[in-house]
């Protein structure tokens, strides 16, 4: 319990340090956003200008700034645009929907085909299938994500036309069809530490006693497998399944890019782009929380799904 | 003793090296990288910002090897060219980050104390911002460019860096010859830099190697994003975002050619690190 809460207190102080980074950065940034908010050079009087000033709270110091941000997000308030004139909170939320389910699908993906390519290479240890698996996942994260999108386009989009080139797609068959290259782009990279966590947790589980003990007795190669040694391998691959889902939360920008899907990742290129510093670091903080909040909790649960996680501490 | 124990190594050596077709490959491959990467200008049929409008999205030709881009520039010409941008900012960004990973991590290793406790919070709180991301903040600041792209991505990769010096360097400095170096009155400074660093060289060149590659894809994606390179540069990454264009009127060589280029380069370079660190490793 108490190194439950002394992990959550971390986690706390680096998302204050975190989100201190990426609001002081902003306010270091060369150039004046008022430029930027006010447009027109013509409107440029004095008078505009302190007002523009005082309305975005650019007059007061730093630290005053960086309270009234802090305390707007916790009430759910994350400023408000300098391109769109909209707030900060609607526009992400227009925007969410279709990274996350390019994430969720993307996670289906890399979670079954990574764990069933890892278990294969597993039950077929130090034969060919072992290596080609190995070899193959290991070659496929060697290749930047957006170098396979383009390649996924060209074949499967142009040259076959199964998939529509661009666009997240509206309702689910259809955003299905639409995300399906992007999910396959973005979760390609993963198979290799998905499946090699896999592998090597259930090489280890095979060499153990209770494993040899249920062969002894009998038992089907199948059913050793599922109910002895995948069961014990469990740990470290839900470990490496969640901390993977946690940096594609964060990570989907360029494959967002490569496939024309406007989810949060392309609205920080383009936010970024334009100067829009408001959406700039809410995008930023939004992905640095999910991304620590994420890892936190699986440390935090693991205990409760292996029981053993929690004993060994205790006795170490 | 030592000699014929030497001959072996040197013959076990050999022998591994004539059974691993994969890593002479991309030793070969890399060497041929790094002349183009020296000489392509002098072999290029074109200038790389030729423009012909004459000869927009051509296909493949004795006078345009492999074709032309969307502005009737000559892409062998291109990707010639390209190589030594792409090559230099992976060097540059691994050179910085050494110098001051490198130097973090042996002070951390080394005095202990407050210099530790920093190094360990700025990589936790480096840790907290995944991939990219903390490069994507610099560059939202400091406005976009090659140069920006590379100082940010060597500042991202110096805590880890420091991380794994540091490592390796404590369990370095726990050998007996650094005491017999102290009791005979040599510098810090010195035993760290002259005696200590040289011998965890082979360790840290192996990892070096692969973080090139990682650097290699993090800065070519940059470009591909439009933060790194900017036009009229031949950046790989910043061609296959140009020629991505093409792609829905059929013409695939302007931005798949770079990208397949940044890829073979990527596994040619992870293969040769691999296999360095486990020969360096097994040494050491």
């Amino acid at each position: 319990m108490l190194a439950a809460l002394r992990r959550v207190a971390g986690m706390a102080l680096t998302l204050v340090v975190a989100s201190f980074i990426i609001f002081s950065a902003m306010y270091a940034a060369p150039g004046d956003p008022v430029t930027f908010l006010i447009g027109n050079p013509e409107n440029l009087t004095p008078e505009r200008i302190a007002a523009v000033r005082a309305e975005y709270h650019l007059d007061q110091p730093l630290f005053v700034q960086y309270w009234l941000w802090l305390s707007g997000v916790f009430g759910g308030d994350l400023g408000t645009s300098f391109q769109y004139h909209q707030p900060v909170a609607a526009i992400m939320a227009s925007r969410l929907p279709a990274t996350l389910g390019l994430v969720a699908y993307a996670a289906v993906l890399f979670t079954v085909v990574g764990i069933g390519l890892g278990v294969w290479a597993a039950v077929r240890r130090g034969r060919a299938a072992d290596s080609a698996i190995v070899g193959a996942t290991t070659l496929a994260a060697s290749f930047p994500s957006f170098v396979i999108g383009i390649v996924l386009v060209s074949v499967f989009s142009v040259q076959l036309g199964w998939f529509p080139v661009a666009g997240a797609g509206d309702g689910f068959v259809d955003g299905i069809r639409h995300l399906t290259l992007p999910a396959i782009a973005l979760s390609i990279g993963s198979l290799a530490i998905v499946s090699r966590v896999t592998r090597q947790s259930m090489v280890e589980q095979f060499d153990s006693e209770h494993v040899e003990a249920a062969r002894a007795t009998g038992m089907a190669g199948g059913m050793v497998v599922v109910r002895h040694v995948l069961r014990n391998a469990w740990g470290p691959i839900v470990t490496m399944v969640a901390l993977v889902i946690a940096s594609m939360l964060a990570g989907t920008v360029v494959v967002e890019s490569v496939f024309g899907i406007s989810g949060i990742g392309s609205l920080l290129v383009d936010a970024i782009n334009s100067h829009d510093f408001p959406v700039v670091q809410a995008v930023l903080l939004y992905m640095v929380v999910a991304y620590m909040v994420v890892t936190t909790i699986v440390d935090l649960l693991l205990p409760l799904l292996d029981p053993r996680i929690g004993t060994r501490v205790k006795t170490a | 003793m030592t000699t014929t124990a030497t001959g072996a190594q040197l013959r076990r050596d050999g022998l591994a090296r004539r059974r691993d077709p994969l890593y002479a490959g991309s030793l070969a491959f890399l060497g041929l990288v790094v002349l183009v990467a020296a000489f392509g200008p002098l072999v290029a049929p074109y200038p790389p910002d030729a423009i012909d409008f004459t000869a927009i999205w051509g296909s493949p030709s004795p006078a345009h090897l492999l074709g032309t881009d969307q502005l009737g520039r000559d892409l062998f010409s291109r990707l010639l060219l390209g190589t030594r941008e792409s090559l230099i900012g992976p060097l540059a960004l691994l050179a910085g980050a050494t110098v001051i990973g490198v130097a973090i991590g042996l002070v951390a290793a080394w005095n202990g104390g407050w210099v530790d406790v920093l190094l360990a919070r700025i990589t936790d709180v480096m840790f907290a911002f995944p991939g990219l991301l903390f490069v994507v903040l610099v560059i939202a600041v400091f406005g976009k460019g090659p140069w920006t792209a590379v100082v940010a991505l060597a500042l991202a990769y110096a805590p880890v860096i420091a991380k794994f010096t540091r490592s390796i360097a404590l369990s370095e400095l726990a050998r007996p010859y650094v005491d017999a170096y102290r009791v005979q009155g040599a510098s810090a400074a010195h035993i760290a830099v002259r005696r200590v660093l040289p011998n965890m060289t082979p360790a840290l060149l192996g990892y070096l190697v692969v973080l090139f590659g990682e650097g290699l894809m993090s800065l070519a994606t940059l470009s591909y994003l439009g933060f790194g390179a900017q036009p009229p540069s031949s950046e790989w990454g910043l061609m296959v975002q140009e020629g991505q264009d093409g792609i829905v009127l059929g013409h695939f060589a302007p931005t798949l050619v770079p990208g397949l280029a940044i890829a073979a380069v990527v596994v040619a370079v992870n293969i040769v690190g691999v296999r360095l660190s486990e020969r360096l490793g097994a040494r050491a």
